[in-house]
Order: C-alpha cells, then structure tokens, then sequence
C-alpha cells in the first residue's frame, strides 16, 4: 500500500517538474523580463546590468532552480501588464473560480448520476429518450454558447438573473465567498449552469453506458438467479459497481471544470483566475500565464493522486494488490 | 406429473430479428425426478443453456418463450409475473453458472452476499443469517469459513469460488439445481471436487439436478439420467448406462465414438464429419441427416418425434417403423 | 414466413441490394434521427464548400461593405432587406454570407486539426507499441502529463506562446495554421492510445514474429498489418474528436484567440454578436450560434450510430 502511494506520488511530482520547465521556458525564454520592465529610452548598459541584477546570466540550471524555488513560495514575478505582484492577483481571484468550479461539479454530478441511472434501467421509456436528445444537445453546445443562450433567455428576455458578476460576497478570513449572500446566490446559478451543463451531459452518458454494461455481466445474471428483488439488484450491486469507474472519471472531470471556467468567466465576466489567464494570453503577459500554469497543473496532479488513491480504497481487487506489491 | 419436480414439455424458444425468427430450442420436454440428477449434453449452441435460462424465467430479450409448458412441482411457471417467478428463483430453483470469477460481485465480500440472499430467501436475518452462512460454508467444505467469510471473491482460487456459488445457489434449500456447465471454467484436478461436492449436497438436500455439460465424463459420474441435444432438440434421452453403453441415435453413437479409450490404440481421433446447423439453418426433417451414416428416405422430409424404445426415447426413424432396426444401430 | 424486413423487394441490382441489406447500412437506414443528422451536416457541409459560389456577398472582401448597411435585421422584419437574408452585423457583413463563409473556416480548422491529431496520435502510437522500451516509455510519460490537462489549456498555451514569440503581427492566415496546430497537439494522445495498445496485442502474434524472421521490415509490417486493424477504433475517436475540434476552435475564436473578425469563423462572428445581444440586435449572435450547435450536434449523432454500428458486443 505505502509502495503504491509512494509510486504515485513520484509520478506526481515527476509531471510537476516537467511542467515547471514549461512554465519556466516561458517565463525566461519566451517573454524577456528585462524588456517588459523598462521602456524604449534605457540603455544598452542598464538593460545589461538589470539583466545581471535580475540573475539572467547565469547558467540555466541555477536559474531553473531559482524559479522553482520561489514558486514553492509563491513568488511569481509581477505581471507585464498590472505591474503587481502576479501572487496577489491570483490570491484575490482563486476563491471566485473555486467556488464556481465546486458548484458546477456538484450540479453536474447531482443531475447527471440519477439521470444516467435512470436511463439504463429504462431504455425504452420515452423519458429516456427525451433525456438522451437533452443530453446530446447537452455535449453539442459549447460552453460559451450554452453562456449566451441562458443570458439572453434569462436576463434579456426574463430578466430574472443578473448575467454578470458576482453578486455581493463576504469575505471569510482571505477567502471570499458568495453563497452567503441573495445576490452572491442569484449570481451565481447562469455560470455554474453553463460551467456544468457540458459536464452533466458527459456523466449522464458514462454513467449510462457503465451501467448498461454492468447489468449485462454474470454476476447481476447469478444475482437475479439467486431471486433478489430488483431494488437490491439494481441500486446495490448494479449501481456500486457502475459508481466505481464513474467516480475517477468524475474527479477528472473537475480538473476540466476548472479549466472552462476560463470560458464561463468571460461571457459572465465572472472576476477568477480564468478571465485573468485569458487576458494574459491575449497580452502575452508570460508571468501570469506561466503562473496560473504551475498553479492549474498542481490542482491537477493532486486530483489525480487523490482520484487514484480513492480508486484504491473503494475497490478491493486493487486494495489488496497494493497491499502486497 | 407430481411426482416430478420439473416435468418440460414442447418449449419452444424463439428470437425474432429483422430477417425472421431464429429458432433455437424446438420442441423440448423432458421430466426430472425428485433428487435425480440429469444431464443434459451437447455441442455448443445445441440450445441448452437457452432452454436452462428459459425454466428460470432469465431469457434476455428478443428471446422469448413461443411455445410449450414449464411445470414445477405441477404448477406451471412459464407463464408467471415477473415477481412471482422472482420468488421462485433462488428458493424453488437456483442455478449455477460457468464461471466463478465472474459469477460473484468483485466488490462485495462473499459473506455479504451470501447474507443477502439468505435474508431474502428465509427467515434468518442479522447474526442469525452470518452464522448460516458460516454453516453453508462450511457445507461446501471452504476451510477457514469463519474467517474467510469476510473474504472477496478474487482472494479465492477458482474451485474455492465454485464452492461459494455452490453454497449462494443452495442457500435456501431448492427443489431444482440447474448447474449450467459448473466444472468448464475449472482446472481438472478441482472439477472432481466440484462434482462430488455437487453430488453430495443433492443427495443429501434430496435436491432434484439439471446439469449441463459437454464433457461426458462428468455426465457418467454424477448423472442418473441423461438427454442428448442436438440443433435445439432432444434426439435421445434415457439412463446414463443405456446412452453411454448402447447408444442409440446415430449422433450419440457419433459422440460416443468420438471419445477416445485408454485401452485402445489409436491413430486418428474419431470424429463426426461436418459440423451442427446455427439455429436459422436447420434443415428440413431431422436436423442431422445431412452428417448422418444411416440416413434414408424419411429423414429428408419428417422430423421424427421422440419414440420410446426400451426404457429410453430417441428421435430417430431407424427406431420408427421397423422392428427390424435392431441391427441399424452400431 | 420471414418478415418483409430486408430489402430483396427493392427490384434493383442483386449487388445493390446486398449493399443496403450489410447490417452497417441497414441499421443506418432504420435510425431515422441519423438519417436525418447526416442530411442536416451534408447541408452544412455543402453550403461551406461551395460558399465562393453559392454566397450572396463576400464578407471578406472590404471593398464591398458599406456601414450604412450595418446592423439591419433579417429580411422577415420591420427594417429588412432583401439584399440581406439573415441581417447585417456592425460592419455591414451578410450574416448569411458569413454564416457561409464562417462554417467552411470551422469546418477546415476542425478536419485539418483532427488530421494533424490522428496522423501524429497513430505514428507515435505505433512507435510506442512497436519499440516498446526507451522510446515508449518516453512517448508515454508525454502522453500522461499531456493528459493532466485539458485540451483547451493546452491550445491556450501553444497560442499565447506562438503570440508572444511572434507579436500580434501575424497575418490572418498564420491563424488558421496556429490554430491547427494548438488544437491538433491538444488531441494526439487518444490516438496514440488506442494504437499503441493494438500495436501490442499485434506484434506479439506469430505471423510478425515470422514476417521479420523472413526479414521483412518493421515498418512494412505496421503499416499492411496493423494500421486496417485499427481503423475502426481510431474511427470512433475521429468523430468525438471533429465534435471536440469544432467546439474547441469556435470557443478559441469567442474568446479572441482565434480567428480574427477580418476573416471570421463561426465562434468569431458569436463574439461579435455578443456585444448586441442586450440592445436587441440578436441575429448576429443567433444564427450562427444555432448553425455551430446544428453542425456539432449532427457530427455527434452520426458519431454515436457509429459506434454502436461498430461496437461488435452490440451486434
């Protein structure tokens, strides 16, 4: 078991460092530090003595070194374009993205397992069929378009929900929060509809078909066999089993909510890290962009170390093989 | 009839597709007596598993049961409601599959699926259905019961896994065991165990047995009577002695041959040229004329019914008509 | 009697007919929603193709764009002209003709970059699975830390880089190929997968052990051997990934990253919509928007017929 967990993490940190030579072949190499941070009149002799103030001429591996070193402490340069640390930037809008990435997965995991279930147990119902169609639609949107659509019906058109901002949020320690407040609440349905509609339509579907394949395999036919009723056959052994594989892919699909969050920050002009990365690609602000680079893969990487070891203790064929390898 | 446990009579089995109906079990009946054991042999897709799912009430859809009556006990059951037949599966009639490995949940403990099926069937519940399902395990001869009960299923070998499917399928004392081909999926040295495992329990439970199988052998141990199946009919039924000593049907007699003797000296296995009709390619009359040595002139034309002759039956014109016939068989 | 459920009433040609009867284009005919999908994405599809001759207008060509006609409404409403079907934007573009022009860009991006996907994804896969060792290991470890992410941060990323070596001075049609390029290297790695797992199970088998103990060459082997063997797979991944690459360029486009509005996909002119949906002016966000979810949606529908069709545990 500690040889598993010890063999993942390695893996983990292996994917870290890789990603941090790409975030800091960036942030050296494709950006020029020394360039965005004077202006056009200064000389030949002050850019070359910046460049050895900052460090820039020694050898690679130094300053790769540097680099990890201050990202462990979450220094991360200052931004080309606000000229603030790129740290405080991203510590005041991490809680948004946050909070809205969670709201999405729940939504879309609340809706989509049931709805999934449903769906493999009844194949010929007509609700099926209806949900199937919602769902393809569901997986034929792009968030962005999904974004539009909800505004224009529900803010234009309705106008019951506000289509940008957060609403009023309080701040918790260096965490701010808009679930406590009525129009933190309002604010936040349209986005976390949008961020989650792609993803429920995507559990709906695997969990259909996971599930339509396990009710096909000998052990449900052995359960039957054996005369259980169909709740216990269904919702105990059909369902545990379908959930298994489902929940991995679940997690890593937070991963990926937390990326089109991007998009959903901007049609909603929602203030996270997403808008803030995008307008560091449109500006080619490199420290910002290599910044919330390191920052996403490690929320990945943890992800998926905490998927994997979830997968561990939930199924006990590979619990008991971890233990003895 | 009630001196039957399970009394079969004309099912017919049918899955319609786009381009028909495929028949694959034809016209079956057969009885089984109570605590006898049965065998039921053929080659693959001779339709007995179709015809052992068709008595529990499992036919996946499009498969249907056309024709032809199920009775248990003398009460029919082919015609129940789901839930009725729900409540007979399990406690009137268990089965046992193929596979061990697959036939058990991987992520339940055996223990605890054996509780769920005690529970459901009887009145044990709680402490009371662990320590009966410690006793079933114990029965099925699992070392270690008390411990092991705790167990998954992949933590066991695969004669061990048979055992404990052995001990969910008789769980709640059946009348009927249909054990569908219990010993392939084993290696050779545990398919003894199995079987005399199998024959033991029956004998003791006064537990009536349809066992499939392809593998003569297991059918001449464990079987008092056997049914030979060919293109998803009975060609031949009667007692193990009589079928494996004096077969009558040319494709028993076939079967028979096939199987190769310690004593003999062989150069070439004997085998039964050509190869058994898919179920939408059975030919008109009797479905082996086309591979058979003795075929003549009815054979093309009538499917011939089974005939009693001595204590067996067998579906073959060579017994029809002529008393005469006694030299035509072997 | 069987049922009249083949096709051997239809009098035509004997090979015709076992043509329509092969479960594959028998099953596509009876689902009358792909029936319905394929037509939906021909149209579309054809409409891009032939949009130089088939547009009323050519919405790139500056010449020909007078602000005066600039945000009319479709010719059904008040304020309508003929000239214009579907309305004008700010620029006084066609909506119409854009949508046209607009589709053929998407649909070039989204083919073009799974092509670059599927051919990099299969040669690494079968790399991998044919040299195992060093080589696959490496190809592998990528593949995994390229799978961390998802696709649309990856083609963020390869964007902003190729903006910040090269400027905001790029002309248009390096666009299109940076675009290509994020999302083709965004999708590789299903590819590479799926082959290189077959690649295995294949190279193991005797008849290559015996081909190269005759001394034909390896690549010859892949490629006459286990390349048609992994076209039905790679299939499957090539319609979820069309779907995936049209959604990812217009997201791409929307968000001001992609294609620019001088010559704009469909994700380009929603953007450009966007901005007018509030003051009422909703066709210039709309119809593109509905003619990109059309598109997509018959591109999934097709795809899932087509992986049941395939899907040998269904047949």
């Amino acid at each position: 078991m500690l040889a598993f967990v010890l063999r993942r993490a390695v893996q983990a940190v292996l994917v870290m460092v890789v990603v941090a030579l790409i975030a800091f072949t960036l942030f050296r190499f494709v950006g020029d530090p020394v360039n965005q941070m004077v202006g056009i009149e200064t000389s030949a002799q002050e850019r070359a003595r910046l460049r050895q103030e900052l460090g820039l001429n020694d050898p690679v591996v130094v300053q790769f070194a540097r680099f990890i070193w201050a990202a462990a402490h979450f220094d991360f340069g200052v931004s080309y374009q606000f000229k603030q640390p790129v740290n405080d930037l991203i510590k005041q809008r991490f809680p948004a993205t946050i909070e809205l990435s969670l709201v999405s997965a729940l939504f879309s995991l609340l809706l989509g397992i049931p709805m999934g279930v449903y769906t493999a147990l009844h194949r010929d119902s007509w609700l099926s069929g209806f949900i199937l169609t919602v769902s393809l639609v569901g997986i034929s949107l792009p968030t962005f378009l999904t974004g539009i659509l909800l505004i224009f019906l529900f803010s234009v058109t309705l106008g019951w929900l506000p289509s940008f901002g957060r609403g009023d949020v309080v701040a918790i320690g260096f965490w701010t929060t808009g679930l406590l407040t009525k129009s933190g609440l309002r604010a936040i349905i349209l986005p976390a509809v949008t961020l989650g509609l792609f993803q429920m339509a995507l559990i709906m579907r695997l969990v259909r078909s996971e599930m339509i394949e396990v009710l096909r395999t000998d052990y449900i036919k052995f359960a039957r066999a054996r005369g259980l009723p169909n709740r216990i056959v269904n919702f105990g052994h059909a369902l545990k089993n379908t959930l298994v594989p489902v929940m991995t892919i679940a997690g890593l699909q937070l991963g990926s909510i937390i990326a089109f969050a991007i998009i959903t920050e901007t049609v909603f002009q929602w203030p996270g890290m997403g808008l803030l990365f995008l307008r560091a690609v449109q500006n080619a602000d490199i420290p910002i962009m290599s910044a919330y680079l390191l920052l996403v893969a490690g929320i990945f990487v943890i992800i998926n170390l905490v998927v994997d070891l979830l997968y561990v203790v939930v199924d006990p064929r590979i619990r008991i093989e971890a233990r003895s390898a | 009839m009630t001196d039957f446990v399970l009394s079969v009579r004309n099912l017919r089995v049918e899955f319609p597709n786009r381009h028909g109906t495929l028949v694959a079990v034809n016209d079956v009946s057969f009885d089984i007596a109570r605590g006898e054991v049965l065998g039921v042999v053929g080659e693959t897709g001779a339709g007995k598993s179709l015809t052992a799912n068709a008595i529990i009430g499992l036919l996946e859809p499009p498969g249907r049961i056309a024709n032809g009556e199920v009775r248990l006990d003398g009460e029919r059951i082919d015609q129940l409601s789901p839930e009725a037949m729900r409540r007979i599966r399990g406690k009137r009639i268990g089965m046992v599959f193929q596979d061990p490995l697959t036939s058990l949940n991987p992520l339940y403990r055996i223990g605890a699926q054996l509780i769920e099926t005690i529970s459901v069937h009887t009145n044990y519940q709680g402490a009371q259905a662990r320590r009966r399902a410690i006793a079933l395990l114990n029965e099925v001869g699992l070392p270690a019961a008390e411990e092991r009960i705790d167990n998954y299923p992949h933590q066991f070998s695969g004669g061990m896994r048979q055992r404990v499917v052995v001990a969910l399928a008789l769980a709640a004392d059946p009348e009927l065991l249909i054990a569908d081909e219990p010993t392939t999926a084993l290696d050779v040295s545990v398919q003894a165990q199995i079987i005399s495992l199998l024959k033991r329990l029956c004998r003791e439970r006064g537990t009536a047995v349809m066992l499939i199988t392809h593998d003569m052998g297991v059918i001449a141990e464990t079987a008092d009577r056997m049914a030979v199946m060919y293109a998803g009919r009975i060609v031949e039924i009667g007692s193990v002695r009589d079928v494996i000593t004096k077969p009558l049907h040319p494709y028993s007699v076939g079967l028979m041959n096939s199987i190769p003797r310690l004593d003999s000296d062989l150069e070439t296995l004997a085998q039964i040229p050509g190869s058994m009709p898919r179920p939408g390619s059975i030919p008109s009359g009797c479905a082996f004329r086309s591979r058979c040595q003795s075929a003549f002139a009815p054979c093309a034309t009538l499917r011939p019914e089974l005939m009693t002759r001595g204590a067996s039956k067998v579906a073959c014109w060579l017994y029809g008509d002529a008393p005469a016939s006694g030299e035509a068989a072997q | 009697m069987s049922a009249q459920h083949d096709a051997s009433h239809i009098k035509w040609s004997p090979r015709l007919t076992k043509f329509l009867d092969n479960d594959l284009v028998y099953s596509f005919r009876k689902s009358k929603i792909t029936v319905v999908a394929t037509l939906v994405a021909l149209v579309i599809v054809l409409g891009a193709v032939l949009a130089p001759w088939i547009a009323p207008h050519n919405p790139f060509d500056l010449k020909t764009l007078n602000l005066l006609d600039s945000n009319m409404p479709p010719v059904w409403a008040k304020g309508g002209d003929a000239r214009f079907l579907l309305g004008t934007d700010d620029q006084g573009r066609d909506v119409f003709s854009t949508i046209l022009y607009g589709s053929r860009l998407s649909l070039a991006v989204g083919l073009m970059s799974v092509a670059l996907a599927a051919a990099l994804g299969i040669t690494l896969g079968l790399l991998a699975g044919y040299s195992g060792g060093v080589i696959d290991t490496l190809i592998m470890r990528a593949a995994d830390v390229q799978l961390t992410f998802p696709a649309i941060l990856i083609a963020l990323l390869i964007d902003g880089t190729v903006r910040a070596l090269f400027g905001e001075s790029h002309d248009e049609n390096a666009a299109i190929w940076v675009l290509v390029l994020s999302i083709g290297l965004s999708f590789w790695v299903q590819y590479a997968r799926t082959v290189r797992s077959m690649t295995f199970v294949e190279k193991n088998k005797d008849y290559v052990l015996a081909a190269r103990l005759i001394g034909i060459r390896p690549w010859f082997i892949l490629v006459r051997h286990i390349l048609p063997n992994v076209i039905g797979p790679v299939l499957v991944i090539v319609t979820i990934n069309l779907a995936l690459a049209i959604i990812l360029e217009a997201t791409l486009s929307f968000l001001g990253v992609g294609l620019s509005p001088t010559q704009p996909s469909l994700g380009t002119m929603i953007r450009i919509g966007n901005n007018f949906l509030f003051s009422g002016e909703w066709w210039i966000a709309i119809f593109p928007g509905v003619t990109l979810a059309a598109l997509v949606l018959s591109v999934n529908l097709v795809g899932d017929w087509l992986r049941d069709a395939l899907n040998p545990k269904l047949r």
